[in-house]
C-alpha cells in the first residue's frame, strides 16, 4: 500500500479549496456556486483526514462525517432556495437576486 | 362674617374656570352673566364684609383656607388677611372692576372672542384679590404673577395684529425684570426671618434691623424694584404706554385702576421695611417725583387718546410714590382710590368715543363730540376735572393737595419734591384739558356711528359721581376737617405730622395748588380754543419741535433700552443662531450618520461581493495572527 506524503495531500486540499473559492467568486450561476461551496467543504474534509492520519487519531474522520452531514443539510436547504429564486426571478443569475439590498 | 372671606377671590376664579372650560358653548348672554355676575357677587360680599368691618372696627379679619405646603419648616398657607388697607383695595377692585365688567358686556359685544375676554378678566380680578388679601408674601407673589399673566393675555388680546403681541411681550418682559428683583428680596426676607408671613415680618423687622441697616436698605430696594416694574415707574415705565394695545376696558381696569397700583400696595404693605431704610424711602419719593414730571411732559405731546391717559397714569402713580416716599401713607392710598375712580372713568369714556368713531384713537381726527355724545362729554369733563385737580368740587383736588402738602411739610418732605409735584400738577391740568378741548370742541371730523348704549353710560355716570364726591371723605383740617379715610387707615399705617412752622400758612399752599391747576386749564384753553394760531407759531421754533419729538417718544427711553439691551441681545442671539455649544452633539450625530451611509453602501445585495468581503476578512485575520 503506497503512502501519500502529508505535504502532497495538504497541497491537494489547498488547491481544491482555492479552486472552489475562486469559482464561487467568479461564477454567477447559483448552482455552480453551490457546487463550488461543496468542493471547498470537501477540501476542508480532506485536510481533516490527512491530519487524522498524521496523528493516528480517529478525530479527523469523525470531523469528516460531521462535514458530510452538514453538507447534506446545506445542499437540501440551498437547493430549496435555488428553486424559490428560480421561481421568483426566472433566472439563476445570483446578481439578479439583489433586490434586498440595504 | 370672616368665613366669607375666601369667597371674594374664589368667585371670580370660578367664573374664569367656567368660562375657560365651557365658554365656547355658552351663549353670549350667559358669558356676560357669568363674567360680570361673578365679580358683582364678590362686590356684594365685599360690601357685606366691609360694612361689618367698618361697624366693628376689628384690627383685622383672618381666615386660613388650607396649608399650601410644608417643606423644611417653610409652611405658607393659603390664608387671607383683611385689614383697613386691604379693605380699601378690595372695594376699589371689586366695585370699579364690576362697573368695568358691566361696561365690557356692551363694549366687547361684537367681538368673536367674547368668552375668552371675560375668562381673562375674571382671572385677573381673582388674582388681584389674592394679591391684596394674601397674608404671606408667597401668596402675594402668586397673585402678583397672576395679574402679570392676565395683563399679558389681555394686552395681546387681539393677537392677529403683530404689534399687539409685541406690546404684550414687552410688558411681560419688562415687568419680569422688576419681579426678579422682588423675588430676590423675598428670598432675603425668608433667610432673615424664616417666614414670609407679612405680619410677623413687620413685627420682627424693627427688632432685627436697626434703622438705616444695610440689610433693610437692600431688601427695601429690591421690593421697590418689583413695585417700579409693576407700577410703570422710572426706569421700567416704557411698557405701560404700549400696553394700550389691549381693549379699552382692559386699559381701564388693569393698566389704570388696579394692577399698576400693585406696586403702591406692596410698598405700603411693607412700610416698616421702608421706614427702616430712609435712603430707600427717599428713593421712592425721588422716583415718584421724576416719573410724574417726565410722564407729564410726554402726555403733553401725545395724539393717541389712550396714550395720553397711559402717560397720565404713570404720572399719577408717580404722585402716589411721592406720597409714600415722604411717609404720607394714607395720602398715597387715598390718591390711589380717587385715581382709580377718575382714571377708570376717563378710560371708559375714551372707550365709548373710540367705539363710536370706528376704533379711531387719534385725537386730531376727533373734535366736536360735545353735542353728539353729551353723556360722555359731561362724564369725561368730570373725570378730567378730577385728574386736573380743579379745586373744591373734585375729589382729585383733595387727594392731590394732601400729597403736595406732605411733600413740602411732612417730616421727610422738602422743597424740591414739592416743586416737582406742583409743576406736575400744572402739566397735568394742561394736558388733561388739551385732551378735552381737542376731542370735544371744534368741528367734528369723524362721523359718530354708534351712540353709546345704557350699559356704557351707566358705569360712566356712577364713576363720575364717585370722582366728584369721593374726595369728601377726607378734607383738610382747615377746610371742613373730615378725616374718615385716614381714621380708617390709622390702625394699619403710621400717621404723618406736618411741620408746625408751615402749618399756619397751609391755606396759602392750597391756594397755590388751586391757582396752578386753574392756570393749566387756562393755558390749554388759550392754545387749543381761544387762539389756535399760537400753536403753529410755536411749531416753527426748532427747539420746540425737537423737544416735542423727544417727549413724544417718551424721553427716548425706548431707543435707549433698544440700544443698551435689545440690540446687543439680538446681535448675540444672531451670532449664536447655529448654537455653538450644541455643535459638539450635532457633530457626533453627523459622524454616526456618515458611517451609516458608508456601511449601507456595502449592503448592495451582490452575493459575490459578500463572499469577497469574507475572503478579504479571513485573509486579514490570518495574516495578523501569523504576524503576531
Amino acid at each position: 500500500m503506497s503512502t501519500v506524503s502529508m505535504e502532497a495531500a495538504l497541497l491537494l486540499a489547498g488547491i481544491l479549496f482555492m479552486l472552489g473559492l475562486i469559482s464561487v467568486l467568479i461564477r454567477r450561476n447559483i448552482i455552480f456556486m453551490l457546487v463550488s461551496v461543496e468542493i471547498m467543504l470537501n477540501a476542508a474534509g480532506l485536510a481533516f483526514i490527512v491530519a487524522g492520519t498524521r496523528w493516528v487519531q480517529p478525530d479527523g474522520q469523525i470531523m469528516f462525517i460531521f462535514i458530510l452531514t452538514m453538507a447534506a443539510a446545506e445542499v437540501s436547504v440551498g437547493l430549496a432556495l435555488i428553486l424559490q429564486i428560480y421561481h421568483q426571478l426566472k433566472t439563476l443569475d445570483s446578481d439578479a437576486a439583489n433586490i434586498m439590498k440595504g | 362674617m370672616e368665613d366669607l372671606l375666601w369667597l371674594i377671590p374664589a368667585l371670580p376664579f370660578l367664573g374664569a374656570t367656567l368660562l375657560i372650560l365651557f365658554g365656547s358653548r355658552f351663549s353670549r348672554g350667559a358669558v356676560a352673566l357669568i363674567g360680570a355676575g361673578s365679580v358683582g357677587v364678590s362686590a356684594l360680599i365685599t360690601l357685606l364684609l366691609g360694612i361689618g368691618f367698618l361697624a366693628d372696627r376689628p384690627a383685622f379679619y383672618h381666615q386660613e383656607v388650607w396649608q399650601w405646603f410644608n417643606v423644611a419648616g417653610f409652611n405658607p398657607s393659603v390664608a387671607f388677611h383683611l385689614d383697613a388697607l386691604s379693605v380699601v383695595f378690595l372695594f376699589v377692585i371689586t366695585f370699579v372692576g364690576f362697573l368695568i365688567h358691566l361696561y365690557s358686556t356692551a363694549y366687547m359685544a361684537a367681538d368673536e372672542d367674547f368668552s375668552r375676554f371675560f375668562a381673562c378678566m375674571n382671572l385677573f380680578v381673582g388674582s388681584m384679590l389674592v394679591l391684596v388679601m394674601a397674608d404671606n408674601l408667597l401668596l402675594l407673589y402668586l397673585g402678583w404673577e397672576g395679574v402679570g399673566l392676565c395683563s399679558y393675555l389681555l394686552i395681546g388680546f387681539w393677537y392677529n395684529e403683530p404689534a399687539n403681541g409685541y406690546a404684550a411681550r414687552k410688558a411681560f418682559i419688562i415687568t419680569r425684570v422688576g419681579d426678579t428683583a422682588m423675588a430676590i428680596g423675598l428670598f432675603m426676607l425668608f433667610q432673615s426671618f424664616g417666614t414670609l408671613n407679612i405680619q410677623s415680618i413687620l413685627a420682627e423687622a424693627p427688632q432685627a434691623w436697626p434703622i438705616g441697616s444695610e440689610m433693610a436698605l437692600l431688601v427695601a430696594l429690591l421690593l421697590l424694584g418689583g413695585a417700579v416694574g409693576k407700577s410703570g415707574q422710572l426706569p421700567l415705565q416704557t411698557w405701560l404706554p404700549d400696553a394700550m394695545a389691549g381693549p379699552t376696558p382692559v386699559s381701564a381696569l388693569i393698566h389704570a385702576a388696579t394692577m399698576v397700583t400693585a406696586g403702591v400696595y406692596l410698598i405700603t404693605r411693607m412700610y416698616v421695611l421702608f421706614e427702616l431704610a430712609p435712603a430707600a424711602q427717599l428713593t421712592v419719593a425721588t422716583i415718584g417725583a421724576v416719573t410724574l414730571l417726565i410722564a407729564g411732559f410726554s402726555a403733553l405731546t401725545q395724539y393717541d387718546l389712550k396714550r395720553v391717559l397711559a402717560y397720565s397714569t404713570i404720572s399719577q402713580i408717580g404722585y402716589m410714590f411721592l406720597a409714600l416716599g415722604v411717609g404720607a401713607w394714607s395720602a398715597g392710598i387715598f390718591h390711589f382710590m380717587i385715581h382709580a375712580f377718575f382714571k377708570a372713568l376717563l378710560f371708559l369714556c375714551a372707550g365709548a368715543i373710540i367705539l363710536a368713531l370706528h376704533h379711531e384713537q387719534d385725537m386730531r381726527r376727533m373734535g366736536g363730540l360735545r353735542q353728539r355724545m353729551p353723556v360722555v362729554f359731561w362724564t369725561f369733563l368730570i373725570g378730567a376735572a378730577s385728574l386736573a385737580a380743579l379745586p373744591i368740587i373734585t375729589a382729585g383736588f383733595y387727594s392731590k393737595d394732601q400729597i403736595l402738602w406732605y411733600a413740602l411739610a411732612g417730616e421727610n418732605g422738602n422743597i424740591w419734591l414739592y416743586m416737582a409735584g406742583l409743576a406736575g400738577a400744572f402739566i397735568t391740568s394742561v394736558y388733561t384739558f388739551r385732551m378735552v378741548f381737542i376731542t370735544f370742541y371744534g368741528e367734528s371730523k369723524t362721523h359718530v356711528s354708534h351712540p353709546p348704549g345704557r350699559l356704557i353710560t351707566v358705569p360712566l355716570i356712577m364713576l363720575a359721581v364717585l370722582s366728584l364726591v369721593g374726595g369728601f371723605i377726607e378734607l383738610p383740617h382747615n377746610f371742613g376737617h373730615i378725616t374718615l379715610f385716614s381714621d380708617l387707615l390709622a390702625p394699619v399705617l403710621p400717621g404723618i405730622r406736618a411741620s408746625e412752622a408751615l402749618a399756619e400758612n397751609e391755606w396759602m399752599f392750597q391756594l397755590l395748588a388751586a391757582v396752578v391747576s386753574l392756570g393749566g386749564v387756562y393755558i390749554a384753553y388759550l392754545f387749543y380754543l381761544k387762539s389756535p394760531s399760537l400753536l403753529p407759531s410755536l411749531k416753527r421754533s426748532n427747539t420746540a419741535m425737537a423737544l416735542h419729538r423727544f417727549w413724544h417718544a417718551g424721553w427716548g427711553f425706548d431707543a435707549l433700552y433698544d440700544t443698551l439691551f435689545v440690540r446687543p441681545y439680538v446681535y448675540l442671539a444672531n451670532l449664536n443662531k447655529r448654537d455653538i455649544i450644541d455643535s459638539f452633539y450635532t457633530g457626533l450625530a453627523r459622524t454616526a450618520e456618515g458611517f451609516h451611509v458608508m456601511f449601507s453602501d456595502t449592503q448592495n445585495g451582490v452575493l459575490r461581493n459578500y463572499v469577497m468581503g469574507m475572503v478579504v476578512g479571513a485573509i486579514m485575520i490570518l495574516t495578523i495572527s501569523l504576524l503576531l
